[in-house]
Order: C-alpha cells, then sequence, then structure tokens
C-alpha cells in the first residue's frame, strides 16, 4: 500500500462526515447542476447551494456586479426560486449527484428562518442548513440579524427548534466582535460556523459620478477579502468549540490549506469558480497532494497548527 | 454541452490601433458552437483583473478553429491583446443561447454595428452553409472607416453586399446603420433580422422591426461575472418583468433573445 491510499481527507461537521474539506459558498455553484459540464460533483465535500427563501425572489435591478481589484462586488439581491421549486426542480438532480447537499437558508424574520428549516427537515439528500443570518431583520428596521449577537441567537434558537439537521451559522463580517457573534450563535445550539460572508463596499464611476451598482452598495469577495476572512477565521477557532468552515477569498489548495492552519476544520470556494468552474476538483487534489509530501495522514495534525512565537 | 478549455493563440491579427482578432484551436468548442453563442476567457493566472470576459464567437471554423474579435476597452482586454502567438489562454464555452436560424423563405437581413458586427460573421457563413442560393442582406455602422473596412471586405468575400454607414463618413453613408433602414423598407420584402450593436442601436432596430412586422433577434450584452448562470449577475429586463418582477440572463437566456421580450425603455 503505497503512502498515498492512507490519506483521509475526512472531516466531520458535527453529526455531518464529508469526504474532504472542500464546500462551494453559497451563491457562486447555483443549484450544482450548472457546473456539471466542468467537473464531477462525487469529488467534492459538499454542495451549499445559492440561498432559499420561502417565496421566490426576482433580485436586483442591473447593474449588479462589479470587478474591483481583486474581487468583486455583488448586488444580486438573493435571487432564488424560493423552496417549493427547489424541492420540486433543483433537489432531486442534485440528490443524485455524489456530494452532500448544504441548503443555505434566509429570510427576514425570524419565523421564515423557523418555517424554511421545517421544511427542509428529514427532506431526502438535505444534508444539513447553513443559515445566512446577512439579511436584514424588518421586525428591527433592516438592521442585519448578523450584526446583532441577540438577533442572531434568536435566528440560531429558532431553527434549532424546528429541524434535526446539522445547522451552520453563516457569519457576517460586518461586525466589530466577530468572536462574540460566533458565540452567541454556539450557545444556542448551532454545529458549526461558516465565516466570511462578503464585506459590505462600494463602487463608483467617475465619469457618471454614480454607483456602479444600481443597489449602490454591495458584497466584496474574492481573493480582496482572504486576509480579513483568515483573520476572523483564526479569532473564532480559537472563541469556540464547534467547528469553523473558512470562506473568503480562496482561490487554491494553498490558500485553503492556510485557513485550516487557521483552524478551520472545512473550506467553502467562493468566486473562484467563477473565475475557474473546476477550481474545487483542483483544491481537493491539491490538499491531498500536500498531505503526501508532508507524509501527513489526515489534516487533524494541519488544523489549528498556526504556531506563534 | 459547454468545457473549460486550455488553448494556444495560432494567429494574431491587429485590424486597427485597438481591435484584435485572435485564432485559436479548440477542436470542441468550434465543433459544438453555434452562431450567437459566447466563450469566457482568461489570459494568465493574475488575481487581477480577476474575473474573465465574455466575447461571442466570430468564427467556429471545420477545421476546429475558433475566432474572438475584441476591442481594448479595460484591463481585461488589454491584458488580452498583449498576448502573442504561442501564448496560451482558458476558454470556457460554447455558452448561452445562439442564434435560431430561419426558413428560407424569408430574406435574412444582418445588422451589426461596432463590435457587434463580430458574431453576425459567423452568423453570415453558417447562413450561406444552409442555403447558398440566398445571400443575406447586411448593414454595417461603425465610428469611422478603419474600424468597418476589413470586415466589411471579408464579408464581400463570403459574397454578401454589405451597406456601410459611418459616423464620420469617411466610408459609405455619413450618418448612422439605422439611417439606411428606409432603403430595406422600400422593397416591403419580408426578412428576419438579426442585430447586434450598441443597445441604443439594437432598440432602433427593435422598433422598425415591430412597425414591419418583422421577426428580429438581438445579441444583448451586459456586466457578468460568470457566463455559466452561477452568479445571476446579468440580469436584464424583459417585458415580462414589469408583469411578474423576474429578470432575464444574459448567459443563460441569452445571449441571443427575440427583440420584442426584451424591455428597451
Amino acid at each position: 500500500m503505497t503512502h498515498g491510499e492512507k490519506i483521509d481527507l475526512s472531516v466531520k461537521i458535527g453529526p455531518l462526515r464529508l469526504a474532504n474539506p472542500v464546500l462551494t459558498a453559497s451563491g457562486t455553484f447555483g443549484y450544482g447542476r450548472e457546473f456539471s459540464d466542468y467537473l464531477n460533483l462525487e469529488q467534492l465535500g459538499g454542495v451549499v447551494v445559492k440561498g432559499i427563501s420561502l417565496e421566490p425572489r426576482a433580485g436586483n435591478p442591473p447593474p449588479r456586479v462589479v470587478e474591483t481589484p481583486c474581487g468583486m462586488l455583488n448586488a444580486i439581491g438573493l435571487e432564488n426560486v424560493g423552496v417549493n421549486a427547489f424541492l420540486r426542480d433543483k433537489l432531486p438532480w442534485l440528490r443524485g449527484a455524489g456530494a452532500p447537499v448544504v441548503v443555505n437558508i434566509l429570510g427576514n424574520r425570524v419565523e421564515e428562518y423557523a418555517e424554511l428549516a421545517a421544511r427542509l427537515d428529514g427532506v431526502e439528500g438535505v444534508a444539513a442548513l447553513e443559515v445566512n443570518i446577512s439579511c436584514p431583520n424588518v421586525k428591527e428596521g433592516g438592521v442585519a440579524f448578523g450584526t446583532d449577537p441577540a438577533m442572531a441567537a434568536a435566528v440560531t434558537r429558532a431553527v434549532r427548534a424546528a429541524t434535526k439537521l446539522p445547522i451552520i451559522i453563516k457569519l457576517s463580517p460586518n461586525v466589530t466582535d466577530i468572536q462574540l457573534m460566533a458565540r452567541a450563535v454556539e450557545e444556542e445550539g448551532a454545529d458549526a460556523v461558516s465565516l466570511i460572508n462578503t464585506l459590505l463596499g462600494m463602487a463608483i464611476d467617475l465619469r457618471s459620478r454614480r454607483p456602479k451598482l444600481a443597489n449602490v452598495v454591495g458584497g466584496l469577495s474574492g481573493p480582496a477579502i482572504k486576509p480579513v476572512a483568515l483573520r476572523m477565521v483564526w479569532q473564532v477557532a480559537a472563541a469556540v468549540k464547534i467547528p469553523v468552515i473558512g470562506i473568503g477569498g480562496i482561490m487554491s489548495a494553498t490558500d485553503a490549506l492556510e485557513f485550516i492552519v487557521a483552524g478551520a476544520h472545512a473550506i467553502e470556494v467562493g468566486t473562484a469558480n467563477f473565475v475557474n468552474p473546476g477550481v474545487t476538483g483542483e483544491i481537493v487534489a491539491g490538499i491531498r497532494h500536500y498531505l503526501g509530501q508532508e507524509k501527513l495522514n489526515s489534516l487533524a495534525e494541519v488544523r489549528g497548527s498556526l504556531r506563534l512565537s | 454541452m459547454a468545457g473549460q478549455f486550455l488553448a494556444e493563440i495560432s494567429k494574431k491579427e491587429q485590424l486597427t490601433q485597438d481591435i484584435f482578432r485572435l485564432t485559436l484551436p479548440v477542436p470542441e468548442v468550434a465543433a459544438a458552437a453555434r452562431p450567437g453563442q459566447f466563450v469566457m476567457v482568461r489570459s494568465g493566472k493574475n488575481l487581477d483583473p480577476l474575473l474573465n470576459r465574455p466575447f461571442s464567437l466570430h468564427q467556429g471554423m471545420d477545421d476546429g478553429r475558433i475566432q474572438i474579435l475584441f476591442k481594448v476597452l479595460g484591463e481585461g482586454t488589454r491584458r488580452l491583446a498583449r498576448q502573442e502567438v504561442g501564448d496560451q489562454i482558458t476558454l470556457i464555452g460554447p455558452l448561452g443561447r445562439g442564434f435560431s436560424l430561419p426558413e428560407p423563405a424569408s430574406r435574412p437581413c444582418l445588422v451589426g454595428g461596432g463590435m457587434g458586427i463580430a458574431p453576425l460573421f459567423f452568423l453570415a457563413r453558417e447562413l450561406l452553409r444552409r442555403h447558398p442560393a440566398q445571400v443575406p442582406e447586411l448593414l454595417l455602422g461603425a465610428r469611422t472607416a478603419v474600424e468597418v473596412r476589413q470586415l466589411a471586405a471579408e464579408f464581400r468575400l463570403m459574397g454578401l453586399d454589405p451597406l456601410v454607414a459611418t459616423d464620420d463618413g469617411t466610408l459609405g453613408y455619413k450618418g448612422l446603420v439605422t439611417d439606411l433602414w428606409p432603403r430595406l423598407a422600400e422593397s416591403a420584402q419580408p426578412r428576419q433580422v438579426f442585430c447586434c450593436g450598441p443597445h441604443p442601436m439594437m432598440a432602433a432596430v427593435a422598433r422598425h422591426c415591430a412597425a414591419e412586422n418583422w421577426p428580429c433577434q438581438v445579441s444583448l450584452e451586459t456586466m457578468m461575472a460568470c457566463g455559466v448562470a452561477a452568479c445571476l449577475g446579468c440580469a436584464i429586463k424583459g417585458k415580462q418583468t414589469a408583469v411578474s418582477g423576474d429578470y432575464l440572463h444574459v448567459c443563460k437566456h441569452g445571449p441571443v433573445f427575440e427583440a420584442q421580450t426584451i424591455d428597451w425603455s
């Protein structure tokens, strides 16, 4: 038996076991089928689908995307087919594609999150929920759930009560104290946290003196945000006991491994899918190659191995 | 079926100071490509500029080569224009919905403005291949002679007879290509129109076609991050948007659309 065959890339996210630590980030991989021409989804640790709301959403008026240095801004507006159409039209194909399916859910009221969680509870093919709390809470004047520990806790508590599925809370980076947010959701029973979601940003067209996005502000993603994401993953991994899933500007296996060194159990690849639709397969292979080179059998020895002093 | 390919530039032409044409052998794309489809292109592995750039297919040839024709407008196209024969680029495609090709009964009429002329080349060849006896009508508009002269000559070699309009009058009629419309309407023969160019030009052509009751297909472009229906960035307003709220997506529902489905306001 060669050393390569003993390499175990599997990771456990609460009760969820994944074959490897590489997942796709919500909003960058559609509902999976969009990428079937470019890679075999069986290679992935998991697919996190485009965020689903109770009702379909049409999204924001254009322009919705603009490139920025080493990244991009998006103000898509959470366009999605809604939970009914997702279950009827998207999940059947995805169920058979060979990767665990994590359904990202979003809402504007605590009750909406709970209802979505209840709808997806026990549905065959749904392995876990990822909860997008970077949405405005309309009951509290539109302040994002993810910027207030009590609101984030309320969403987590409501989702926890509504489902037995593993729950991953996706944290917003647009906060002063990310550790506080992470602890708040851990206390309410989150099985894991994923971070970061996009950073709020904007771009201006000098000639027209107008914002480049119709929505004025949007979410920044891509390599430009990796330093912020790495820092937050490192801080959160030190603050909570539940697994951390790292997201933010990952373009390569090296980037992914840096997040694991910082303490992440798994990672999500987002904007990189737009640049190279097959990138997630390459990252899995690259992580395996790294372990082989370092003569390691699993990621346990890499995880959280950042040396200080 | 689309794919992602690493391709080597086999020929590089510079048509004007900032218009370039690249030829690349990519047999899988050439075999699958239909006129009106596009590819997402990246030159180099730099993180900036990050995103791939969309280009309509200028040609898809039987021998497995494809061509893209583009103008340098920003950093992405500037970088692409610096590539030389032998350099590699990554290509994703063919993508999107191409032109639906008509029955021989109605005469095809191609209307191209500026870089919108690029996909009409592929379309013209395919139309002639299917119906060699039915030569499409062709209207070409550009800012100035040098931007259209060579392409007009190449269309002539195909057997078409382009009517040319330039903003400055250095070639053909002085004015907009849409000013030439009355000449078409004169003959009262029904046409099927295929149009690609600046947005106001396509809006005008759509209006004229609606008035004549001629079917009209347009090839649109917009900001897009991915080109593969994942980012949902390429939303545009269709006539249905005012009713249902839903947008059309250029990379998935298009880039070719029936002109009457678009909200031109």
